[in-house]
């Protein structure tokens, strides 16, 4: 069988695999949902995000004029607020997942490659910033540099990728000392068409499982950031600081924090999901 | 099987089918194996992977996995096994029944001392206080040429050699005296010299207590060492049961005939080729209809669409010696097929 | 064992000193310093403000002050708070984060344990499908999202329990804050203690012990309960350093009175020396927890006990 043909085979295995369940179509349902509603919502709503409406104040969700989601303190229409929240997390996770992935896969793939000193250099370097307590030292970065989305972005894919480091490392080593890195070695096989042909597949597989599962990690943080003041800043709204504004009033108006918590703990739940079925697909324990 | 010998027979295994619950369908372990172990003697069971080997000695002791469906029947001295209260197997398992598994690494749990795991059978099944069971513990790897009994008792698993795990699962099996002996592979993972070592020690122990043995494994130049009869399993079927010198001077299935010409030997003339049953063995899912071996068998013809049964092997000089082919007649040069 | 201990402790200077001296950098390099937030001062007052908190040094020579008295012990004196050094504030705080956060592991491995090892006795069917999909939910649900739900639910509208206001402080104010802080691990660990368990009794040794024919009993206490446990010894880690941090948030939340608030006040007022002892205290804490749960790690297993 071509090298091709078993690829193709073993992709719809995966595929299989992954779908068995009907938890995981509701998930990827839903997460499409939500990510057409994000994109879709602010364009057609009459509302935007920031304009105070006074007459308006915290009213509840209803069906009248479209504010599905009632509105706010300052009467600004929660949906379009909402989804604009959406739209922030889902970018946070996207752009922050792809940087922390880059660095990590780079710096996990180069110690497993090279091996020897150079690994333990790194690992070692990996191990350090291990112990140093990032979410402070995430949020003094914020505090003190005028909080701009960018610098959130930066701020949580520096933290991420030490998980992805060393899994990759791991991954490589373990590629590395197969015997058949050996025998196409012996028949004669160069690097590139060693990488190309047996590294990177088998790298591909886990860090895709793991890019999924830190995409939920860096939403919740940058949700963190928010609550605490410190990341996306008014009149922009992400979920973590609409779930703070509802916060302080949840006492008379408890949709205001339900809504938005709502909706990140969705999210959220759906990735972890999706990446924890991934994880199966990919490595399947037969009981 | 024959009836006049049940009474004879310490372990009677009769139509033992294994299936296991797979993913798309169910999974035949073992199809239908019957046999018996007799009182002092040893049988050694053949085959290559997957043939359904282990399965066998785990379905005995009722250790299958969880998802395992069993029928047929198992009766040790006329008691019936298959389907007993887990009890009553507790009760049997080390004291009567002892197993001695395949990976000695695996199979010892890496978190106690040797000490702690080989006595642990003996202080429940026999009620020995701590310091008989040790000695016992300690006269037993002596047994089993294991030096410094003592040292050995205080470490852990990871720090024996391969050699000195296995002889540890022995005499772990031996600590109470059981009747019955089943083995699994015991000298697959050793060299040479180590091998012929722990046969010695089986050799002196049956001579000394007259225990049976089941010794399961895929090479058969061991069991000439040290069984009495052999059973050749293949596709989760016994397919050649007969007094081990019969066995090997004059096999009756084609199949047991491949395996012995396939073992290159230092009186042939030189090969070109290492000899070989070109093909491969089914795999547990793969569910044949008739003969399994019919792909791979030099012999097959139209009869063999049907799944022969074990029957006895027709010929008068030999008793007890039993054969499913249909292949039928006076025992052909059944090695030369494969030339 | 003890210069393997050594070891550690030696080669966590240098980690201590990395975080000192980026947190030392961060604070020194942004604009903005502690006193420019105060009523407009006289200049004459605000050199001599500067000149006692050293402020007026070059910047190599302020890091050099705070190295050499950090190696005395001496965080410094708060700036936002006169009067009060930086020790004397931690000494006020730590014990409240050490009770809630000691709970909430405390909560966290119980509760999750137990609710593991009932999933792995019946795997696949409700006792095992239902607390598994209530773990996800635990785990994806945040801890600022959780807090004030808990309040919402138990202090306001169920009277229960005390929302905040902390006035002097009783045990049950504790109790919300430790519940909401153990929730994801609670999740985390019950999963992760029914997948070690399901391997586990899944492993060849337990085979082993069961063809000796020893009872259920001895199986799983002897056999099967130490390397079910490994798995959650490791774990502990990253979880004690998460607990950690996240009580910043459970505090801003509460409103308890520990070091957690002072962190992010500190960062927004360029209170320099409180924020870099709170972030190696932190730091601290993370390395001499990772060191003593290595440290169970190799007690508990002979494997990398002897290596060493």
């Amino acid at each position: 069988m071509s090298a091709a043909a078993t690829m193709a085979g073993s992709w719809r295995q995966f595929w299989q695999r992954f779908n068995a369940r009907r938890s995981t179509t509701v998930a990827l349902w839903t997460l499409a949902l939500i990510v057409a509603a994000t994109l879709l919502v602010p364009v057609f709503s009459p509302y935007d995000y920031s304009t105070p409406a006074w007459t308006r104040i915290f009213t509840a969700p209803t069906w009248r004029g479209g504010q599905l989601f009632g509105t706010d303190a300052l009467g600004r229409d929660l949906l379009v607020r909402v989804m604009w929240g959406c739209r922030i997390s889902l970018l946070v996770g996207l752009v922050a997942s792809l940087v922390s992935v880059v660095i990590g896969v780079l710096w996990g793939a180069t110690a497993g490659y090279l091996g020897g000193r150079s690994d333990a250099l790194l690992m070692r370097a990996v191990d350090v910033l291990y112990s140093v307590p990032f979410i402070p030292l995430v949020i003094v970065l914020n505090v003190l540099f005028g909080r701009h989305l960018l610098l959130v972005f930066a701020g949580i894919g520096a933290v991420s990728w030490l998980d992805i480091a060393r899994i990759v490392r791991g991954q490589t080593l373990a590629i590395r000392n197969r015997e058949y890195i050996d025998a196409a070695r012996a028949l004669g096989v160069r690097a590139p068409a060693m990488i190309r042909r047996h590294v990177i597949p088998n790298l591909l597989g886990i860090v895709i499982v793991y890019a999924t599962l830190t995409v939920p990690a860096v939403i919740l943080f940058e949700a963190l950031l928010s609550f605490l003041g410190l990341g996306v800043q008014a009149p922009l709204a992400s979920l973590g600081s609409l779930v703070a504004e509802g916060a302080s009033e949840m006492q008379a108006n408890p949709y205001l924090l339900i809504i938005p918590a709502l909706l990140l703990s969705l999210i959220v739940l759906c990735l972890n999901h999706l990446g924890d079925r991934l994880r199966d697909a990919l490595d399947p324990h037969e009981h | 099987m024959s009836t006049e010998r049940e009474d004879q027979a310490l372990l009677s295994v009769h139509d033992l089918a294994v299936s296991y619950h797979g993913r798309h369908g169910a999974v035949a372990a073992l199809r239908g194996v019957s046999l018996e172990l007799r009182a002092r003697e040893c049988l050694g069971v053949v085959g290559e992977s997957g043939c359904g080997k282990t399965q066998l000695l785990h379905a005995v002791m009722g250790l299958c996995s969880g998802g395992a469906q069993l029928q047929g029947s198992v009766r040790y001295r006329g008691r019936e096994l298959l389907g007993a209260p887990p009890a009553t197997l507790a009760a049997l398992r080390g004291r009567r029944l002892a197993l001695v598994f395949q990976d000695p690494l695996s199979a010892l749990n890496p978190y106690l001392r040797i000490g702690t795991q080989l006595c642990e059978g003996a202080r429940r099944q026999l009620g020995l206080t701590r310091r008989d069971a040790g000695r016992r513990a300690s006269a037993l790897l002596d047994t089993v040429q294991i030096e410094q009994p003592a040292l050995r008792l205080r470490q852990y698993p990871h720090e024996l050699s391969g050699g000195m795990r296995q002889r540890v699962m022995i005499a772990m099996a031996l600590m109470c005296d059981p009747e019955v002996l089943l083995l699994d592979e015991p000298t697959t993972a050793l060299d040479v010299t180590v091998q012929a070592q722990v046969l010695a020690v089986l050799r002196e122990l049956r001579a000394r207590t007259g225990m049976a043995m089941i010794f399961v494994t895929h090479d058969l130049s061991v069991l000439a060492a040290i069984a009495d009869r052999v059973a050749v399993m293949y596709a989760g079927r016994v397919v050649e049961l007969a007094p081990a010198a019969q066995l090997y001077a004059a096999p009756r299935h084609p199949y047991t005939a491949g395996l012995l010409h396939s073992m290159p030997r230092l009186d042939a003339p030189l090969y070109e080729r290492l000899p070989a049953i070109p093909g491969q063995p089914p795999r547990p899912g793969d569910d044949t209809v008739g003969c399994a071996f019919a792909p791979r068998c030099p012999l097959v013809h139209a009869r063999c669409a049907l799944m022969p049964a074990l029957r006895a092997a027709n010929d008068l000089a030999v008793g007890d010696a039993w054969v499913a082919c249909h292949v039928d007649g006076p025992p052909q040069r059944l090695r030369e097929i494969w030339t | 064992m003890p210069r393997y201990v050594l070891r550690r402790l030696l080669s966590a200077i240098p980690t201590l000193l990395l975080i000192a001296t980026l947190a030392f950098a961060l604070l020194h390099l942004t604009p903005g310093g502690p006193f420019d937030s105060e009523r407009s001062l006289v200049p004459q007052i605000q050199h001599a403000i500067e000149a006692r908190y050293h402020l007026d040094e070059p910047v190599w020579r302020q890091y050099l002050r705070y190295l050499s008295d950090l190696a005395r012990g001496d965080l410094g004196p708060s700036f936002q708070y006169r009067d009060t050094s930086v020790n004397q504030i931690i000494a006020l705080g730590l014990p409240i984060d050490l009770a809630v956060g000691g709970c909430a592991i405390g909560f966290a491995l119980l509760v999750g344990g137990a609710i593991g090892l009932l999933a792995a006795s019946r795997p696949g069917t409700c006792r095992d499908r239902v607390p598994m999909t209530l773990s996800m939910l635990g785990m994806s649900v945040p801890t600022f999202v959780v807090a004030p739900l808990l309040i919402l639910v138990f202090a306001m509208r169920l009277h229960w329990l005390p929302a905040g206001d902390w006035v002097g402080g009783s045990w049950r104010h504790l109790l919300l804050p430790a519940l909401a802080l153990a929730l994801p691990y609670t999740a985390f660990i019950a999963r992760l203690v029914r997948a070690s368990a399901l391997e586990v009794m899944g492993s060849a040794y337990i085979r082993t012990a069961r063809a000796k024919g020893l009872g259920p009993m001895a199986v799983l206490l002897r056999h099967a309960l130490r390397p079910t446990l490994m798995p959650l010894v490791s774990y502990l880690g990253p979880a004690l350093a998460g607990v950690l941090t996240g009580s910043i948030v459970i505090e801003q939340v509460f409103g308890l009175p520990g070091i957690g608030r002072f962190f992010i006040t500190g960062a927004l007022n360029r209170d320099y020396t409180l924020v870099m002892g709170l972030t190696l205290l932190y730091g601290a804490l993370i390395i001499l927890c990772n060191l003593l749960v290595d440290l169970c790690y190799a007690w508990l297993d002979p494997r990398v006990r002897l290596a060493q």
